[in-house]
């Protein structure tokens, strides 16, 4: 146990821990910009054709709706097992870094999208009548008081994202993606190197803690609303969810 | 007389259909001729929001007309519709500021909506903020700003595309009696320096008082009463129209003491004349005062008082002539109560 501290262990195994910890980041970064790029648009649409939506569609708000809670029930292991052939055909092989990106997005897509819609849903109705009444057309709506106005709340969710693809990617070791979840499993499990099942689970805690602390700043950062009535929303809300992250500021 | 900047003809607007149908609004007709400050005043619940939002088309009306300068707006495709909202301009009980933005950065957007060059828009957006009186705040955020500012914000916003018509929804309700009275006084200003028609939503009487000119009394989705403020006020014909001016409600039914009861009806005298005082001094009777609601609008009075006439038949045909002789004033018997 306690070769954790000796020279010999990080001999063996630093460079193998570095390596794996990039890969794990790299599919994190890699992943979370796929899945933002569908599930941010998604987000956005199940808003807008909500039915006091600005641009109001039943079928196509119940269709989107039904899609992303498919997407959502399925466990994240299960899915990624299941779309292998489609894994396949989009980037070309199953396993590794590469292999493990497309189910992560595909699982996080339907998560984000949910998460962008309870966050521009937070945005007040009457701002958004506002430009209506001003003549903003709704691509003006969506990019000039949607967006920006939900930009504190968004930040904040997307630490949710980023954490939830983390622990993915860790499952996704399981079947051969590489990355943290991978070291785990193989020396901490299968060959029972305790030091290794510890050093990548204070690693995981770390780069929670890490990931945590810089979006929750920069949603404090950009957030505007200053005064203490603005903090009754979902955004305080997340804040009270998260006990791991300490709510010391304001 | 010019022709209405905004003629509404037969509007109504239904909420549902079938059985669970809510008719909103029934049948209104009403003129807002151009440069006035119009009033539309009901209770809660009488439509008045539905019937303001059926102005810009935030609301498509189920049936009707609403010609605004000229133009008929339910005739226009959507982007003709948000090109005619840049002059059918909103301002809102909630202010409905973008809270992301700085003061001077929500003066800007609609500006940014119709493509104004930035520059050019931002000299714009000051200028509205010193006419509004926030120029200092210029760089602040709303939420560092008091409910008065931020409403003298959105004022700012809503001149920002020079709009022909400003429309106010409750826009003082959510403030304070003073601030309330600052905010009325500025869209007063504005309307006699720009020149902007100004409609006026509310339930509280007393800002038809301050700044209207006309108003429609709106009852149940209905227009109860129109016509000038000054007459609505001296000569409410309507249940709606006297629960609005009394809402503290002088009724004969409250009163069973007196013989005979009548019903004086100030219509613009000088506020202060003192007439139960003199017929006191000029007749030698006394009259018992039953009830008054009397308002004073520009130094004109307005209002009404009930009068419990003196038993002797001989004294009350007195006061009730002298009642009668004095200007600005009516007076008629009320039916006594048993």
């Amino acid at each position: 146990m306690l070769e954790l501290f000796t020279a010999a262990f990080w001999d063996q195994y630093g460079a193998l821990i570095w390596k794996e910890t990039l890969n794990t980041l790299t599919m994190v970064g890699v992943s979370t910009v796929f899945a933002y790029l569908l599930g941010l648009p998604l987000g956005v649409l199940l808003v807008i054709t909500q039915e006091h939506g600005i641009r109001p569609h039943k079928l196509v708000n119940q269709v989107l709706g039904w899609i992303i809670n498919v997407g959502r029930s399925l466990p994240f292991i299960i899915l990624m097992i299941s779309i292998m052939p489609f894994t396949k055909l989009i980037v070309g092989t199953k396993i590794g870094v590469k292999g493990a990106i497309v189910p992560l997005v595909v699982s996080a897509a339907p998560f984000i999208a949910r998460m962008v819609e309870t966050s521009l849903t937070e945005v007040d109705a009457g701002v958004v009548e506002a430009a209506q009444s001003m003549g903003a057309s709704p691509l003006q709506i969506v990019w000039k008081v949607y967006l920006p106005e939900a930009m504190p709340s968004l930040v904040l969710g997307g630490s949710i994202s980023v954490i939830t693809i983390l622990a993915y990617t860790a499952i996704a070791g399981a079947v051969g993606a590489g990355g943290l979840g991978d070291l785990a499993i193989r020396y901490g499990y299968n060959r029972r190197v305790d030091s290794m099942l510890l050093v990548t689970v204070v690693l995981l805690i770390v780069l929670v803690q890490v990931i945590q602390s810089i979006f929750s700043r920069v949603s404090n950062r950009i957030d505007t609303r200053v005064s203490g009535d603005a903090r009754k929303g979902v955004i305080a809300q997340l804040r009270k969810l998260m006990p791991i992250y300490p709510n010391k500021f304001r | 007389m010019s022709d209405p900047i905004i003629q509404i003809r037969h509007l109504t607007k239904t909420f549902g259909a079938g059985e669970g149908a809510v008719t909103a609004l029934e049948d209104i007709n009403l003129d807002v001729l151009p440069g006035e400050i119009f009033g539309i005043i009901g209770l809660s619940g009488a439509g008045k929001s539905t019937l303001v939002r059926c102005l810009n088309l935030l609301e498509r009306p189920t049936s009707g007309s609403v010609l605004v300068d000229g133009r008929e707006m339910t005739a226009l495709s959507e982007k003709e519709l948000r090109q005619a909202r840049r002059s059918i301009t909103m301002i809102f009980q909630s202010f409905n500021l973008l809270m992301q933005r700085t003061c001077l950065s929500n003066v800007c957007f609609p500006m940014e909506i119709s493509r104004v060059p930035k520059a050019k828009a931002k000299a714009r957006a000051l200028e509205l903020l010193e006419l509004v009186g926030l120029k200092e705040k210029a760089d602040a955020y709303p939420a560092q700003l008091s409910g008065g500012q931020k409403q003298r914000v959105a004022i700012a916003r809503a001149l920002a595309t020079d709009p022909k018509v400003l429309l106010c929804d409750e826009a003082t309700s959510a403030l304070d009696p003073t601030t309330t009275a600052s905010i009325l006084a500025l869209l007063k200003e504005l309307n006699q320096k720009l020149g902007v028609t100004v409609v006026v939503i509310t339930h509280q009487m007393s800002v038809i008082e301050e700044i209207c000119h006309r108003v429609a009394i709106l009852d149940g989705g209905t227009v109860a009463e129109q016509g000038a403020v000054e007459d609505i006020f001296s000569h409410p014909s309507t249940d709606a129209a006297r629960r609005l001016v009394y809402p503290g409600g002088v009724t004969s039914a409250q009163l069973a003491t007196s013989n005979r009861v009548i019903r004086v009806a100030f219509d613009g005298g000088t506020a202060y004349h003192p007439l139960i005082a003199s017929l006191a001094i000029d007749c030698g009777v006394k009259v018992n005062i039953l009830g008054a609601d009397t308002r004073n609008i520009d130094g004109k009075a307005f209002g009404t008082m009930l009068l419990g006439l003196p038993e002797d038949p001989n004294e009350a045909a007195k006061a009730l002539s002298y009642i009668r002789s004095q200007p600005h004033v009516t007076a008629e018997e009320v039916e006594s109560h048993a």
